[in-house]
């Protein structure tokens, strides 16, 4: 950009025509000092985490399936983000804060009201495992649809007016909506502004697994030396992201529907000359994102048994980077970025710098951009710079 | 004799007016202390909205790190005040000053470096900047140990008065010169990202700026700047008198850059990027230009916010804050200098003041609830602001109108 041109106006190539000799321009010609200096905060990195590896793997592995956890969770809020931006370039501040209704709409179904034992009441003699499991899975189907609902709602009052206005008032709106959803939220009658124990609907069971094979984990006890522990909240985390993950890949890919959302992304005016309703597949979208950022909410809520109205602020922000991360717009990008995020924010946590976790995540999304500009899945940008 | 233009007298006249109006009405005690503190927070506002309408506004590029760049004026002035006022040492000072002349040094070293061999790649140029001035600042913080006993000497020789106030104004332009130069490289690379990328990634830098400060006392080392606890004990001595001078010159600074050559320049890149090259316009050059000025910008304010209060915490400059300036350069209208100022003591007032009167009792917790809604209801309204292309005669130029990429969504991005 800036430097290659010279005074002139004229390219530089005649000069690399005459000396290719030297080491020195070569070296620079490359941009190897950038990227040596790179690739030494890289080895660095690598070398505090084999380091960690070595001393305590059991440790190591730990962290690694917490970050997985954290990870798969973040995949399922990025790809509300990623959906929204590939299809009408707007930067979904309001996204994290649907995340924090369907951890709420879980809160009230579950610890509140115990609804999620229905099946128990409604037929007493149903065996007690399989009433909790479908009585937990339509508390997350219930907060799925209150939170898809609620983005519609979103979608038609605040966006769909500004869909013709500058791009940055849509923005502005979406950080109304954040601003509005979390502050109502923290109002005493709707969701009070205290921390509110989450009461999970199943209790946790841990497996501790090491060279000696996996055995039942019993809390209170002491963890068996060398081992880590799994728990029945990883598994059903990474199930049901993986389960809503295909799902997704199956709508996007698969049905008319996917195809008119691929197709409004693509170029809208034609999409809407091809007879496709652009204005219900963008509230289509919304909702498909805002489903999914429910089914979050409710996961995250179990997994750290707490709900405040700010809790999506942070989790929303980071899923956000990690969209941005994978290269926004794309389904496998933010899976992928979500697991980077989760794996950065826990390593960096326990090995680098506790406090710094969050800059770390921010650090790495700023290298990467700087890297690769649109993301590690992101297409060529028509930008120029 | 320099002939004066109509327009000019009448704004200088006008904000004599308004400045002598409002001091009048502060002195008087007319105003009470919740109000003044809520003027002087608007026209801090205006200051930093202003760099961010130069660097979004007038030349188009997407930034949420306005607030990052204020957070550290802030904490760079208030340590410098705050070394002079409770510990009697002006080593801050001394410290500050040099790492920011000798950065500069080292900008205008590596700039020549670059300029001469011209082959680097942006990642290069970064790494070059950030390894010399990281040497240099580090040269400066060595050089200053010893020279801080004679600069405080200096300054006990003055009246306490007089020498809190040179510091004080020091310490200002200190925290906006580093703020500046802390954009300078920080944009280097980044400016080259381009409009959504560009808005992330310096609202990224926002956030680490803000978990730093959370850490500033074991991670940075400032221990009275207490990290999470807040920083107390700064010297409130900011006046009325101060941020309107500031206001004041911005305003006119960024009146008179608009109008020159310059101006013309970081509007056209605003306008189309590839036509303004193809005209000859170093695109990354004026792109860093307004970043780092708006960023000077930002790093006055912060300076001069932290004597307001005499209180810092790192919460002021989390992110959700940070779309305060954003917020009120779109609710001026974006590229109105007018709208700015105006928006940004109105938002001081309506946010701070009024919501907090009308509602009644008990009703506190919803004033940032009916905030939102405003904010609903204006962008739905009034899309493009209160003064979208309205100026002052003062202000007024031949700007032409924002261009249809600002006001629709890019048809380029869409068609890839």
């Amino acid at each position: 950009m800036i430097v290659s041109f010279n005074k002139g106006g004229k390219r530089m190539e005649d000069s690399e025509a005459v000396g290719k000799t030297n080491f020195l321009e070569q070296f620079i010609k490359k941009g190897w000092v950038g990227k040596s200096l790179l690739i030494l905060l890289a080895l660095w990195v690598i070398w505090q985490l084999s380091q960690a590896f070595m001393t305590k793997p059991s440790v190591f592995l730990q962290q690694v399936v917490n970050g997985l956890q954290l990870g798969f969770v973040y995949a399922l809020i990025a790809l509300g983000y990623t959906m929204v931006y590939g299809i009408v370039r707007l930067i979904n501040f309001a996204h994290g804060d649907v995340f924090m209704v369907g951890a709420f709409v879980s809160y009230y179904l579950v610890s509140r009201y115990q609804l999620h034992l229905w099946l128990s009441k409604v037929a007493p003699q149903t065996p007690q495992v399989l009433a909790l499991i479908v009585g937990t899975i339509s508390v997350i189907l219930v907060a799925m649809a209150i939170c898809a609902l609620l983005a519609f709602t979103i979608e038609r009052i605040a966006y769909r007016p500004l869909r013709t206005a500058p791009r940055i008032s849509a923005l502005i709106t979406a950080i109304g909506v954040s601003f509005f959803l979390e502050y109502f939220g923290a109002l005493q009658f709707v969701f009070s502004p205290n921390f509110t124990t989450f009461k999970r609907p199943f209790e946790v069971v841990s497996w501790a697994i090491n060279e000696k094979g996996t055995q039942l984990f019993k809390t209170g006890t002491e963890v068996p030396p060398n081992s880590i522990l799994v728990s029945n909240i990883f598994i059903i985390i990474v199930l049901t992201s993986i389960l809503l993950l295909v799902l997704l890949n199956y709508i996007v890919m698969q049905t008319r529907i996917g195809k008119a959302m691929r197709a409004v992304a693509y170029d809208k005016p034609t999409a809407r000359l091809m007879g496709i309703n652009v204005d219900s597949i963008i509230s289509i979208t919304f909702g498909i994102g805002a489903a999914l950022a429910g089914a979050g909410g409710m996961l995250y809520a179990i997994a750290f048994p707490q709900v405040v109205f700010w809790m999506g602020i942070i989790p929303g922000l980071k899923a956000f980077v990690a969209a941005v991360l994978g290269g926004i717009g794309s389904i496998p990008g933010a899976f992928v970025g979500a697991l980077i995020m989760g794996q950065a924010e826990v390593l960096s946590a326990s090995y680098i710098s506790t406090p710094m976790r969050d800059a770390i995540s921010f650090s790495i999304l700023i290298l990467v951009l700087l890297i690769r500009p649109t993301g590690i899945f992101g297409e060529r940008s028509t930008e120029k710079a | 004799m320099m002939k004066i233009q109509k327009t000019s007298l009448f704004f200088i006249l006008g904000a004599i007016v308004f400045y002598l109006i409002v001091q009048y009405l502060m002195s008087s005690g007319l105003l009470t202390t919740f109000f003044t503190t809520i003027i002087l927070i608007g026209g801090v506002m205006a200051i930093v909205s202003l760099g961010l309408n130069l660097i979004y506004g007038f030349n188009g590029q997407f930034s949420l790190g306005q607030w990052g760049f204020y957070a550290i004026g802030a904490y760079t002035a208030a340590d410098i005040t705050f070394r002079w006022y409770q510990m009697h040492t002006a080593q801050a000072l001394v410290v500050a000053l040099l790492a920011v002349v000798f950065a500069g040094i080292a900008f205008f070293i590596v700039g020549k470096v670059v300029k001469a061999i011209k082959d680097f790649d942006v990642l290069s140029i970064f790494a070059l900047y950030l390894v010399v001035t990281v040497f240099f600042v580090y040269l400066a913080v060595m050089l200053g140990q010893p020279l801080t006993q004679p600069v405080t000497a200096f300054f006990m020789q003055m009246p306490p008065q007089v020498s809190m106030q040179v510091i004080y104004i020091l310490a200002v332009l200190i925290a906006g010169v580093l703020a500046a130069e802390i954009s300078f490289i920080f944009g280097l690379p980044v400016l080259t990202l381009g409009s959504d990328y560009f808005g992330i990634a310096t609202l990224g830098f926002t956030i680490i700026v803000k978990v730093l400060l959370d850490n500033s006392d074991t991670l940075l080392g400032f221990a009275e700047m207490k990290g999470a606890r807040g920083m107390v004990g700064i010297p409130k001595i900011t006046t009325w008198f101060w941020v309107f001078l500031f206001l004041l010159i911005v305003v006119g600074v960024v009146r008179n850059l608009l109008h020159s050559s310059y101006g013309r320049a970081i509007i056209s890149v605003r306008e189309d990027e590839i036509a303004a090259k193809a005209m000859g316009i170093d695109v990354g050059q004026y792109k860093n230009l307004a970043f780092v000025l708006g960023s000077f910008f930002a790093g006055l304010a912060g300076g001069l916010y932290a004597h307001i209060n005499g209180f810092l915490h790192p919460d002021t400059f989390n992110f959700i804050k940070s779309f305060d300036p954003m917020i009120i350069i779109v609710f001026g209208g974006l590229g109105s200098v007018t709208g700015t100022v105006v928006a940004s003591f109105g938002w001081a007032l309506v946010l701070e003041g009024f919501l907090r009167l009308i509602l009644p009792q008990g009703f506190e917790t919803w004033r940032f609830v009916v905030y939102p809604l405003l904010l609903l209801v204006m962008m739905l309204l009034k899309p493009n602001g209160l003064f979208g292309g309205v100026e002052m005669p003062f202000l007024k130029q031949t700007v032409p109108p924002l261009p249809e990429s600002l006001l629709e969504e890019p048809k380029k991005e869409v068609s890839q």
